[in-house]
């Protein structure tokens, strides 16, 4: 059994504890762009979304990039980059069809989540669940239990 | 430096001149950020008898050394300036994501000056600034400002912008930054407006770093803890929003109702936080590195009163709820989202509706007045109204735009008029909580409950339970919040981390950020030189211990009904001993030893003639 990032948008009140938490992470410093997941907010409609790498089964970062840096760990399943194997030519950028990886000018190499190596700080710094850090095989078990609760709302009356 | 940028944007709008110059580290210790340092480039560059909607008077808007940091809830900025509403000193303080935006830009800082010759907006990239023509932007709403900035510029820029309110020199507009909230009080958007500035949008991938990156980052776990852990700050506010004070305000007959005729609201559950989440909630919103999430999305379907937006926070409930007799809560939110979206400060907008309604149900203004609009307590569509002229500048709307002081006494009863300094009283009755009115009275900006949030000991036990009805303590419990208010608005967290923390752990935070030592004891000495320079500025101004006073209703007319029938404020009694516990003489000025103990001989020097 693997585990994932969950993420519930609706849950996401748009407060960037993430991202600070892992520009802190990763860089020692408040950076947004350096952080590896980004939040989108609609200011009219007051949603926000975060987004990152999904660490996809068929990843399309993996088959473009040439020096073999991006890589599927074979024991965790995560979609893993060697920035020592990594030759910069951004192909992962261009492939990723969510833009989770992108080019960092300012630290000259590509960012992508790689969950902190077991413990996401944007799972631990979310204040509100929005993303949470849970077993593989019951990733969708509090989303599923909250509309089955519906279900039992409207035959309960 | 860490924590600080170190750099300050200064901006000319008379010459369209911009400049970069370095931050004065030994001020930025002295004065933390945000309220403090703007304080301070005020008082050092502005004469502070300057008519506020002058060219001569300054806008400054301002970071602290957290801002932008993962401080919990520690995002947020001050906008400070002479007041056009008061005539004193303003420090109006705002979250959303714009203060952390200027500082990933390269700026702690940006001062304003002059005035434009046609209307100009602000345009900040990673450092680089320049001024653009904002004729077309005249007129538009604070969402539709927004969206046409970012067209102009980048779509992610942050941008704090005035309505139509700002603009026309409404006395209580106030500043909204990402469409939704606001740098409120004190009427700093007419500040914005008579320099014919209509926004400052910013954008920049810039770094904020620690002195100290272990330190910090264990501190802030610990405060997050503490926060969270936190019936108020960690379950409360997320729960029910600011408006779950509704209910408790009122079970206690300190919710003022009707003009602060009454402090007790037999219907005002229906506009508490509670009716808010089954009623209108969308879902709660957080503004940078916020772990509390007070916020509220909210969405009105009622078609008389429909639309989208955020709010009401109870303060707004209030104003336009109890204040005005109004139990109806599509009303209230449809009040609120006219203010966000022309640019007003709910507060005083609600409270100057009160107090026309109390003038017509007098007979001291007629319908020929008010063009025909019925303003009895508890027409809730008579505020709505009241409240859409005001921000569109029509009809009955423009005496109102001059806020509940000038409109009274312009009718000849300011006596009516639940100000201090010319600034309405927030939603907690001094005669029900004793601490709370000395703190309206002295409060720098004039009266206002950010300044000394006494509720936390008087009404909600916390840190410690305080008997709200006793005097004894109070000017001691009132001086140590307004100082702690003063430090923490400086470093730029928000006043609601005081809901599980205090001067302890701001004074860790902020020394790991910085590398700048504050004990305890340096932090609230801060926050102490704040509130005197603050202080030494209103006497410049020409304000004395004449303006430190409450209205008459609150001292003389007894509470009618409710828990706390009976009660008047004792402020008088408690006056003198804050004085003296200030360190200041019976006129109210600070004494030479009490200045030269904070640092501020100097500022002492220029304000001459003062003692």
């Amino acid at each position: 059994m693997g585990k994932m990032l969950m993420i519930q948008a609706d849950k996401c009140t748009g407060c960037h504890n993430c991202a600070l938490a892992c520009s802190m992470t990763h860089e020692q410093s408040f950076r947004l762009p350096a952080a590896r997941l980004h939040v989108y907010t609609w200011e009219r409609e007051g949603f926000s979304v975060p987004m990152m790498c999904q660490h996809c089964s068929d990843a399309p970062c993996i088959p473009v990039c040439t020096p073999h840096a991006m890589t599927r760990d074979p024991v965790t399943g995560w979609v893993t980059l060697d920035q020592a194997k990594c030759i910069g030519c951004k192909m992962c950028v261009l492939a990723c069809p969510f833009g989770n990886a992108a080019w960092d000018a300012v630290s000259n190499k590509i960012l992508k989540c790689d969950y902190c190596g077991g413990d996401p700080a944007c799972a631990t710094f979310c204040p509100t669940h929005a993303i949470e850090w849970v077993d593989d095989v019951v990733a969708t078990r509090a989303r599923k239990r909250a509309f089955a609760a519906k279900f039992k709302m409207a035959f309960a009356e | 430096m860490h924590g600080w940028i170190g750099t300050i944007l200064r901006v000319n709008l008379t010459t369209g001149s911009v400049s970069r110059e370095p931050l004065d580290p030994a001020m930025a210790k002295a004065y933390i950020g945000a309220r403090g340092l703007g304080t301070k480039v005020l008082f050092d560059e502005v004469d502070a008898r300057v008519d506020p909607l002058a060219p001569e008077n300054k806008l400054i808007f301002v970071s602290g050394p957290l801002t932008g940091t993962y401080a919990p809830s520690g995002g947020r900025y001050e906008v400070v300036t002479k007041g056009a509403l008061t005539g004193a000193i303003a420090a109006a303080n705002s979250g959303g994501t714009w203060g952390p935006a200027l500082k990933y830009a390269g700026y702690d800082l940006v001062i304003l000056e002059g005035k434009a010759a046609h209307p100009v907006y602000l345009w900040i990239k990673d450092g680089a600034a320049e001024l653009r023509n904002a004729t077309h932007l005249w007129g538009k709403t604070v969402p539709d400002t927004t969206d046409a900035v970012r067209a102009e510029t980048d779509e992610d820029a942050k941008v704090a912008c005035i309505g139509p309110a700002g603009e026309h020199q409404v006395l209580f507009a106030c500043i909204m930054n990402d469409m939704h909230r606001s740098a409120g009080r004190s009427g700093v958007g007419a500040v914005m407006g008579s320099k014919n500035l209509k926004a400052i949008a910013v954008v920049g991938g810039g770094t904020v770093t620690c002195a100290d990156t272990d330190a910090f980052a264990s501190a802030v776990m610990q405060v997050r803890e503490k926060i969270l852990a936190h019936p108020v700050g960690g379950t409360g506010l997320r729960l029910y929003g600011t408006d779950v004070l509704v209910n408790i305000l009122n079970q206690i007959g300190g919710h003022p109702t009707r003009n602060f005729q009454d402090g007790y609201f037999p219907t005002a559950d229906k506009i508490g936080g509670e009716s808010l989440s089954a009623k209108v909630l969308q879902r709660p919103k957080g503004c940078f590195a916020c772990i509390i999430s007070c916020g509220r999305v909210t969405k009105v379907s009622h078609p008389k009163y429909a639309g989208e937006g955020e709010g009401p926070e109870y303060e707004t409930a209030w104003g336009f709820g109890s204040d005005c007799g109004v139990d109806d809560l599509d009303a209230v939110t449809k009040a609120n989202y006219y203010c966000n979206e022309y640019g007003l400060d709910t507060i005083t907008m609600g409270a100057t509706v009160a107090c026309a309604m109390e003038l017509y149900e007098r007979g001291l203004i007629t319908p020929k007045d008010t063009g025909g609009l019925a303003l009895e307590f508890g027409n809730a569509e008579a505020m709505v109204e009241a409240t859409r002229l005001t921000a569109q500048g029509d009809g009955f709307g423009q005496k109102l735009a001059l806020g509940s002081y000038r409109l009274a006494a312009a009718y000849g009863h300011p006596e009516l008029s639940m100000t201090v300094k010319k600034q309405e009283m927030p939603a907690y009755d001094p005669r029900a909580i004793q601490g709370i009115g000395l703190n309206y009275a002295t409060a720098n900006c004039g009266a206002a409950h950010v300044r000394g949030y006494t509720i936390s000991p008087e009404v909600l036990g916390t840190p410690i339970k305080v008997n709200k009805d006793a005097i004894e303590g109070k000017p001691e419990l009132v001086i140590q919040f307004q100082n702690l208010t003063a430090a923490l608005d400086a470093s730029g967290a928000c006043l609601f981390t005081t809901f599980g923390i205090g001067a302890d752990e701001l004074a860790a935070l902020l020394s790991a950020a910085t590398g700048v030592e504050y004990s305890t004891a340096d932090f609230l000495k801060c926050g102490d030189r704040i509130w005197n320079l603050e202080r030494l500025f209103n006497l410049k101004a020409g304000l004395n211990a004449k303006d430190d006073s409450l209205p008459p209703r609150i001292l003389e007319e007894p509470l009618k009904s409710g828990a706390s029938k009976g009660s008047v404020s004792r402020f008088p009694e408690m006056l003198p001993t804050y004085y003296q516990l200030r360190g200041w003489d019976a006129a109210g000025v600070p004494t030479p030893a009490k200045l030269q103990a904070l640092g501020l001989v100097a500022e002492r020097a220029v304000s001459g003639s003062l003692a």
